[in-house]
Parts: C-alpha cells; sequence; structure tokens
C-alpha cells in the first residue's frame, strides 16, 4: 500500500479505495504498524505452545539439526513416565506448599501495606521505593543474600539462638520449601503493593465517608470498604501470583542446591529442566509443563469463582 | 483515624521498609568483609573487617566487566526491540482504525498470562537445537524481544492524548508514521520511560532462559555467570559470601539506581493500567 493513500485514508475514503478498506478497516496501516509484533508472537508463543503440546504426546529426543528421525506418536506415554515417577509427584507436592504459603501472605501483606501506604503524605516516595527495590532487584542478586542471612552459621541463626531449627532453615526437608515460600512473597511484595495501590485509588472517598458518619472505625471500614473495593486488584494479584509460583526454578536452583534436601524443595519446572534438558527427556519435560498449566488453571478458575464474583 | 491509628500505621510501615531494605543493607556490609561476621555485631560496619578484597576475588573467577557487557547486550536489544515494535503496535492499537485490531489488543493481554514453563521446552528446541543460536545474543533476546506489558502501557498513554491533534496534522497531510514521530513519541516521553523501566528489569534479572542458552562463560549475562559461581565455586573458597555478595552487589545497583532515579515513572497509575490493560 502506498504511504499515498494511506496519508488520506484517516480523513476520507480514496477514490477506488472502497474494496480494500472494507477488508483491512480505514486505515490499513494498523496491521502494518502491527506486523512485527504479530509475527512475534506467533513465533515465541503461538507456535511453541501447540508444539509444547505435540511434544508431550510424541517420543521426542534431541537430535542433530537437520537429521530425519521418526518421532511416533505415543499417547499419554510421557504423561504416565511423568506422573508415575515419585520426584515428580513430590515436585508438585512441594509447589502446592508453596502456593498455599506464598499467595495468601501476598495478597494479605500487600494489601495491608498498600492501605497504609495509601494514607501517607510525608516520605509517600521513599517508602514506595524502598518496598519495591526487592521487585526490580535480580533474583540471583537476593538469594546470594539470603543464603548469609539463612545458613546455618547466618545472622537469622545467631539471633534466634537456641530457636533456630536443625538442621537449618535451607537443608532442613521441613524449613526448606517455606523459607523458599517466604523468601518469594518477599520478593515480589513490592509488584503486588502497586497494584493495590493503583486499585484503591478507584475506590470513591465517598464510601469511607459515609461510613465514618455510619460510625464505622477504621478496622470495620477497611473490611466492609477497601477489601470489596479492591476486588478487581485480588482477582489479578492471586491470579499473577498463583502463575509466579509455579514457574518457580531460580530459588530451588540456588537456596537449595538444586532443589534440596533431597528433593524437598524441588519445583516441577526444575524437575523439567533436569529431565527434558539434563537427562535428555524432553517429551516426559513437557509432559509435566502441559499438567503443571492445566493445574494453574484449574487454581485460577476456583480463585476467580470464589473472589471474583460480584455480590 | 485516631491517634493510636496513626502511630500503628507509622510503625507497620516502618517495619514493612525495614523488612525490605535491611537485606540489601547487609548484601553491602557483607560484601565489604574480611572475614563473614553473622554475630549481631557483625551487621554494622567495623573499620577492623573492612575490605575491597572481595570484589577483586569475584572478579577473577567471574570477569564482571564481560558480565555487565553481556547483560547490557542482552538488555539493550530487548528495549531497542520493544521501543521500536511495541510503539509502533501501541499507536496502532490506539490511534488507527484497522481491521484485527481488537482481537490483537486480545492477544497483548493474553500472551502475558502465558507460563513460560510451558515455553521452555519448545523454545529451547527450536532456538537452540534447530536454529543453533546458543551462545549467541539473538537467542537470547529473542523470546523478550517485545515487552506485551510495555505494549499496554504506550496504547494506554495513546489512547489519552486528544484524537484532534492527530486529525488535524493529517488534514495538513502528514504521513502516519510523521505523525508518530513528530506528534506521538515527544508526548509520549513518560510512557517510554516507564517502558523502559519495566521492560528493563525482565533481561537484566533473567536467569532460567540464558541459563539455558549459553554454554560458554564469555557469553553468559552477569545473572549467569554469578549463579554458576554460587552453585559450583563458591563453597570451595575461602570467604564463599564476600566473593557472592560482591557479584551481588554489582548486579543489583544499576537496577535499584536506575528505578531510585526515576522513582516517579514507575508509579501504580502507570503499572496499573499496564497490567489490567
Amino acid at each position: 500500500m502506498s504511504t499515498a493513500t494511506a496519508r488520506r485514508a484517516g480523513v476520507t475514503l480514496p477514490p477506488g479505495g472502497g474494496m480494500r478498506h472494507r477488508i483491512f478497516g480505514r486505515n490499513p496501516l494498523g496491521l502494518l504498524f502491527s506486523a512485527p509484533y504479530l509475527v512475534f508472537v506467533i513465533l515465541i508463543f503461538a507456535y511453541p505452545l501447540g508444539y509444547a503440546v505435540w511434544i508431550a504426546f510424541h517420543d521426542f529426543f534431541f537430535a542433530a539439526p537437520g537429521a530425519q528421525v521418526d518421532r511416533p506418536f505415543v499417547g499419554l506415554e510421557n504423561f504416565v513416565t511423568a506422573l508415575t515417577d515419585p520426584a515428580v509427584l513430590r515436585s508438585f507436592v512441594n509447589v502446592g506448599i508453596f502456593l498455599v504459603i506464598n499467595v495468601p501472605l501476598t495478597v494479605v501483606l500487600s494489601m495491608l501495606l498498600a492501605t497504609a501506604l495509601n494514607r501517607v503524605v510525608h516520605l509517600r516516595a521513599f517508602l514506595r521505593v524502598a518496598f519495591y527495590v526487592p521487585y526490580v532487584s535480580a533474583s540471583v542478586a537476593v538469594v546470594a543474600v539470603w543464603l548469609f542471612l539463612f545458613n546455618g552459621g547466618g545472622l537469622v541463626n545467631s539471633i534466634l539462638g537456641p530457636l533456630a531449627p536443625d538442621p537449618s532453615w535451607l537443608i532442613n526437608s521441613a524449613w526448606a520449601m517455606p523459607t523458599i515460600a517466604i523468601f518469594v512473597t518477599w520478593k515480589q511484595l513490592g509488584f503486588y503493593i502497586l497494584l493495590y495501590l493503583s486499585a484503591l485509588q478507584n475506590v470513591p472517598k465517598e464510601l469511607y465517608e459515609s461510613a465514618s458518619t455510619d460510625g464505622a472505625g477504621a478496622v470495620r471500614q477497611f473490611w466492609s470498604v477497601t477489601v470489596p473495593g479492591v476486588r478487581p486488584a485480588t482477582v489479578l494479584v492471586l491470579l499473577v501470583s498463583t502463575i509466579t509460583g509455579a514457574n518457580l526454578f531460580t530459588e530451588p536452583y540456588l537456596l537449595t542446591g538444586g532443589g534440596g534436601p533431597d528433593g524437598a524443595s524441588a519445583s516441577p519446572v526444575l524437575l523439567m529442566y533436569q529431565k527434558g534438558l539434563q537427562q535428555g527427556q524432553p517429551d516426559v519435560a513437557s509432559a509435566i509443563g502441559v499438567v503443571l498449566v492445566i493445574g494453574v488453571l484449574i487454581i485460577a478458575f476456583i480463585q476467580n469463582r470464589l473472589v471474583g464474583r460480584e455480590d | 483515624m485516631s491517634r493510636f491509628q496513626v502511630i500503628l500505621r507509622g510503625v507497620v510501615l516502618a517495619i514493612g521498609a525495614l523488612a525490605f531494605l535491611f537485606p540489601f543493607y547487609y548484601m553491602i556490609i557483607g560484601s565489604l568483609q574480611t572475614a563473614p561476621d553473622a554475630t549481631v555485631a557483625g551487621a554494622f560496619p567495623n573499620p577492623s573487617n573492612i575490605t575491597g578484597e572481595n570484589y577483586v576475588n569475584i572478579n577473577s573467577r567471574i570477569n564482571l566487566f564481560t558480565g555487565i557487557v553481556n547483560s547490557g547486550i542482552f538488555t539493550g536489544g530487548v528495549l531497542l526491540c520493544t521501543m521500536v515494535f511495541g510503539i509502533l503496535v501501541g499507536y496502532a492499537l490506539a490511534v488507527l482504525q484497522w481491521r484485527g485490531r481488537g482481537m490483537t489488543f486480545a492477544l497483548v493481554i493474553l500472551v502475558q498470562v502465558v507460563p513460560f514453563q510451558l515455553l521452555m521446552i519448545p523454545l529451547y528446541v527450536l532456538i537452540a537445537r534447530d536454529y543453533g543460536l546458543t551462545d549467541n545474543y539473538l537467542g537470547m533476546i529473542l523470546p523478550f524481544a517485545i515487552n506485551s506489558t510495555a505494549v499496554v502501557i504506550f496504547r494506554q498513554f495513546f489512547l489519552q492524548l486528544p484524537k484532534e491533534l492527530f486529525e488535524a496534522a493529517r488534514i495538513d497531510g502528514a504521513s502516519e508514521l510523521k505523525l508518530l514521530w513528530r506528534i506521538g513519541i515527544p508526548l509520549a516521553r513518560p510512557a517510554i520511560i516507564t517502558g523502559v523501566l519495566l521492560t528493563f528489569i525482565g533481561p537484566w534479572n533473567e536467569f532460567l532462559w540464558p541459563f539455558l542458552i549459553t554454554k560458554d562463560a564469555s557469553k553468559q549475562p552477569l545473572a549467569v555467570s554469578l549463579a554458576n559461581y554460587i552453585s559450583n565455586v563458591a563453597a570451595s573458597t575461602a570467604n564463599p559470601f564476600g566473593a557472592t555478595l560482591a557479584g551481588a552487589v554489582v548486579l543489583a545497583v544499576p537496577v535499584v539506581v536506575l528505578f531510585i532515579v526515576f522513582q516517579r515513572y514507575f508509579i501504580s497509575s502507570d503499572l496499573g493500567s499496564g497490567v489490567k490493560g
């Protein structure tokens, strides 16, 4: 399409261009501007998504580039291999423990801190930056400091003294996963605080005023005005924190030295890395990925039914 | 609010700020200690236990400069693609009328909830195996090339600009590309800075993907080489925490400084619109 016609397209329909406009819309240039993005989405998201499912249902292995190899359809075999592996089942239980601790803690703490921050006039910018510094920093960098804080002879244990768990946090099979869940909550909280801060701007001030005239105290106002007022944000926070949690990889890989002790903190994505890329079973790894995503979809659906509903 | 509640709120916020900031303070303190001191006293600077040696040590194990350059190229590539193609699609979604606009916008939102774990294996097969882009910057950049959250922020900003601005210039015969370049982009500077900040933290902090795709140490971004140091080397050194924390400081400082300097462009309203659409 020539620039000359496109230029006029915004103002009047050029003679003879009627057919094209019926097909591409008033300003076909929009499609041209979006083309690189659409190509990107097809190459990086749409095609690999389909490919992931295809791999999960076939006997897939790494072959030299260009080599013609037979990859027969194997039905649910990869899923059976994955789900009868105790290590894989353990990783799903682990991520369940993670989500049960991380998601509610994230919602409660970020809502509370955002509500507290929302009324602040002084030091507002400082507090906001302080709250999101962990979120913008690299996991690898903050993991280093948590290793220092939570190792056997670390600062946390020297403050706790005899109360410190033995073996220490990250090498204790009961404490490893909860410690990771608390780490991730701390790391991501700033982002969710910003989401709640944004949602709080949309809660009408009059609601607080009328609640106040009705004699509701601050706690009552929080429960009957703030919490329902930010419900759309809560739905979003639940969804995003669940997806982020299901993606857990860096923390068990580094904090607990590859999902230790003895698989007690291994996540499904860590297993996908070990099975798929280290042990050369990308088909089994893909099956784990498909099961994990179906699990996330089910959890998201339940969350949406419980919290998202207007009453 | 009663006086008690004001005080309570202050206490909650102060505990929050301390919990978020202390580990960063401790990261710097730990990176400067000659011998790791994990006692409570060790949390305060001790002149007899301060050294820059850890920074020298980590630099001799993993080349910090190479790591920063690799992280910079990775991040720069993503920023460039997001700024060029992301602004184009953001403008098209907000200002232009074309068939497929609604569907494209739905895609922009949908892409943000696609979990990376499902893409990890096929992307590895495609990019590392089929295209042979292991240890290649292009292979690192591709999966992150256009940040969809930034696209939404650009679209949201262009939507807020008055339509008359563009209509008047169109009547004067300016092309859409010229309109975008002369009117859209200069006005959109705040949205662009927000987009840069948001996009920057993705590749700079990313670990999993570059870890999968780089085997050659001279091509690894700093996050990957530091992680390899933590998981393979640190335990066998004299002061494992000192050197690791020195590397962590080098990795974290650029982002933290960036977000402090530009903090007013990273506020809830921009971000809220970006995520919710």
